[in-house]
């Protein structure tokens, strides 16, 4: 690719607000509506159909006596009441809170590291820190579950060895931490690779003001670095908001090891599903799952905002 | 969402991800790497010790899994395991490693040809309702995919349409990421001097979107494409709500059921080494892809990092 000089045109372009967006366009712009067309179909058949059934059923209840009937919103507040929902989106909250933060703290970290030159075979970390990314989640379940294990998990056979209890990975306290590690590992390098990629575009300008005042590279990665780095931060942020929230794939394969453990609710997708196929209560499953897509809407907006606002006031 | 004003900024990543040299402090061995090193090669371990685990455990027999120490290899058993694998269930694994192809070639290819002329149609075109209509797209991008799915599977069901690969394969091809990739891209990208040009020597729209734009959204045609297949390849929820026979599922929700009953049936049932090669069989493809289209991932990962 030859688009290196892209970059200051691009940026200039940037900062005459709206000066380029008006061009004659005229009569084409049926032509560009006929490209989106395909696509347009498509999320109205797919995304934005679902959506209103769904919507649709969560307003009624399917009874045993009086069958299908109108309830208006009891399915939502039964939802708001009902233990099991509330408490699954706590523990997925609780995951949040711990999980999300040290990812990305740790991704940034190797990025910094990387990105600074200092240490050696840079591409080595890059490529294998990302690998874990191409393993399907549900792969990378059965993996780690296998290696909790303890009929022929490693840390089983080295506990055994030097005779001690094997630890109890898939315990009551243990098991929604286990479950980050598993996110944790299969998502760092990604984030990490998003950072880096982002530092990457970083103009050198920037980091040659900082040499000549001396700067040490710990003083350039916290000053100049990381500000910079604060749209790709946020953008890793609501990715990882937006997949905590859809944990299922973990504790639905760590049922299998542990059925008592994670219940039929561990987690608020969990409830949903087992719900919608071992219940059969699919207006009240319908119900939920709309619940929990607007959570997720509004955690990430907040998210969004927030940064926003800070970006603002600098 | 104020999108449009940010979005240039996120065409200059695109088009430009990894063309830097080193720069200042970058000088390698420079100063004390003592620490770091150390720190980054501990992750190195953690991040490649689960799927050397995974290797060496699917060169064992069931016996020595239980026998012999996680860690290190015994009686090298991987072909018999290979075998077994593709023979249990007639032979089922098979079917599953076919149909994981074919949704993700068919999603990935379908999605990104989409998303290519949508996004082009958004960035070089005026229309009615434009605005709106980008708007609509945007927000759906934090809808998570999940708690779609099960409204999906409802409107589906409904309609008698579930358990064959369309129910799995069309929810796929709807990627409002992709779109809002390829209008960046294609803004930053596709210059509208170039299609004026071409209007001017009486080509038609989409003559000048296949012969002219479309080379130029190729880079991004690919991003779209790879990750759409990777998301495919790693799908979970959707082919498990959807699909009810073996012979459609993926390698995904088939292992997943391979594991369910390994763990329940314990005994002679207990076949942990077939899931076990199933699951290294399963992400030697992506592994590879990933290695050899580098280039393209890391460029595509930075356009989407450097998002306002």
């Amino acid at each position: 690719m030859t688009d290196v000089t892209v970059t200051s045109t691009s940026v200039a372009r940037v900062r005459v607000p709206g000066g380029r967006r008006k061009k004659p366009v005229g009569h084409h712009g049926a032509a560009g509506f006929l490209f989106t067309a395909p696509f347009m179909v498509l999320f109205l058949a797919l995304f934005i159909a679902p959506l209103a059934y769904a919507l649709y059923l969560s307003l009624y209840r399917d009874q045993l006596i009086g069958g299908n009937s109108f309830v208006g919103l009891k399915n939502y507040t039964d939802g708001l009441k009902d233990k099991q929902f509330t408490d699954g989106v706590r523990r997925v909250g609780l995951f949040l809170v711990v999980q999300v933060p040290v990812m990305l703290i740790l991704a940034l970290t190797f990025a910094l590291i990387i990105d600074s030159g200092k240490i050696m075979f840079g591409k080595l970390y890059r490529v294998g820190f990302f690998v874990p990314y191409a393993v399907p989640t549900v792969i990378a379940a059965l993996m780690w579950g296998f290696l909790y294990g303890r009929d022929f998990g490693p840390f089983a056979d080295i506990a055994n060895a030097i005779g001690s209890a094997p630890p109890n990975f898939l315990g009551e306290g243990a098991m929604l931490w286990s479950i980050a590690n598993v996110s944790t590992w299969t998502y760092t390098g990604y984030n990490m690779i998003i950072f880096y990629a982002a530092l990457r575009a970083i103009p050198a300008e920037l980091y040659e003001a900082a040499a000549v005042d001396g700067a040490s590279a710990l003083r350039t990665a916290i000053h100049i670095k990381l500000p910079l780095l604060r749209p790709a931060i946020l953008l890793c942020g609501i990715f990882s908001v937006i997949g905590s929230f859809q944990l299922f794939a973990e504790p639905q394969i760590f049922f299998a090891i542990a059925p008592s453990v994670i219940g039929k609710a561990f987690t608020p997708n969990l409830y949903v599903y087992n719900l919608a196929f071992a219940d059969q209560q699919l207006n009240y499953a319908a119900a939920l799952s709309f619940m929990l897509g607007v959570v997720v809407f509004v955690v990430s907006y907040l998210v969004m905002y927030a940064s926003r606002r800070q970006e603002a006031r600098g | 969402m104020s999108v449009p004003t940010v979005a240039p900024d996120v065409g200059v990543a695109a088009v430009e991800p990894k063309v830097r040299t080193r720069r200042v402090g970058g000088k390698p061995g420079a100063g004390n790497a003592v620490v770091p090193t150390l720190f980054m090669l501990a992750f190195l371990v953690y991040f490649l010790m689960p799927l050397g685990w995974l290797f060496i455990a699917s060169t064992k027999s069931l016996d020595d899994l239980f026998s012999s120490f996680g860690l290190w290899f015994s009686h090298f058993n991987l072909s018999d395991n290979i075998s077994e694998t593709f023979s249990k269930d007639d032979g089922v694994y098979l079917d599953w490693l076919r149909n994981t192809l074919m949704y993700s070639f068919v999603s990935a290819g379908g999605a990104a040809l989409l998303a290519a002329a949508a996004g082009y149609g958004f960035a070089k075109y005026d229309f009615r309702g434009k605005g709106l209509l980008f708007w609509f797209v945007l927000g759906s991008v934090m809808v998570p995919t999940t708690a779609l799915a099960i409204p999906t599977y409802l409107m589906f069901s409904k309609l008698g349409f579930t358990n064959n690969p369309l129910s799995v394969i069309l929810p796929s091809l709807v990627s409002p990421f992709g779109i809002y990739l390829m209008r960046i891209y294609a803004e930053a990208s596709v210059p509208s001097d170039l299609i004026e040009a071409a209007r001017i020597d009486g080509a038609g729209e989409l003559l000048i979107f296949r012969r002219i734009a479309f080379r130029l959204l190729a880079p991004g045609f690919v991003t779209v494409l790879l990750f759409t297949f990777v998301a495919t390849w790693n799908n979970y929820f959707l082919p498990l709500v959807m699909l009810s026979e073996p012979k459609w599922y993926p390698l995904t929700v088939g292992l997943a059921q391979w594991n369910a009953q390994a763990t329940a049936g314990g005994g002679a049932t207990a076949s942990f080494n077939t899931v076990i090669t199933g699951a290294l069989i399963s992400i030697v493809p992506l592994i590879l892809a990933f290695t050899f289209l580098q280039r393209y991932w890391q460029s595509g990962l930075g356009s989407g990092g450097v998002k306002g």
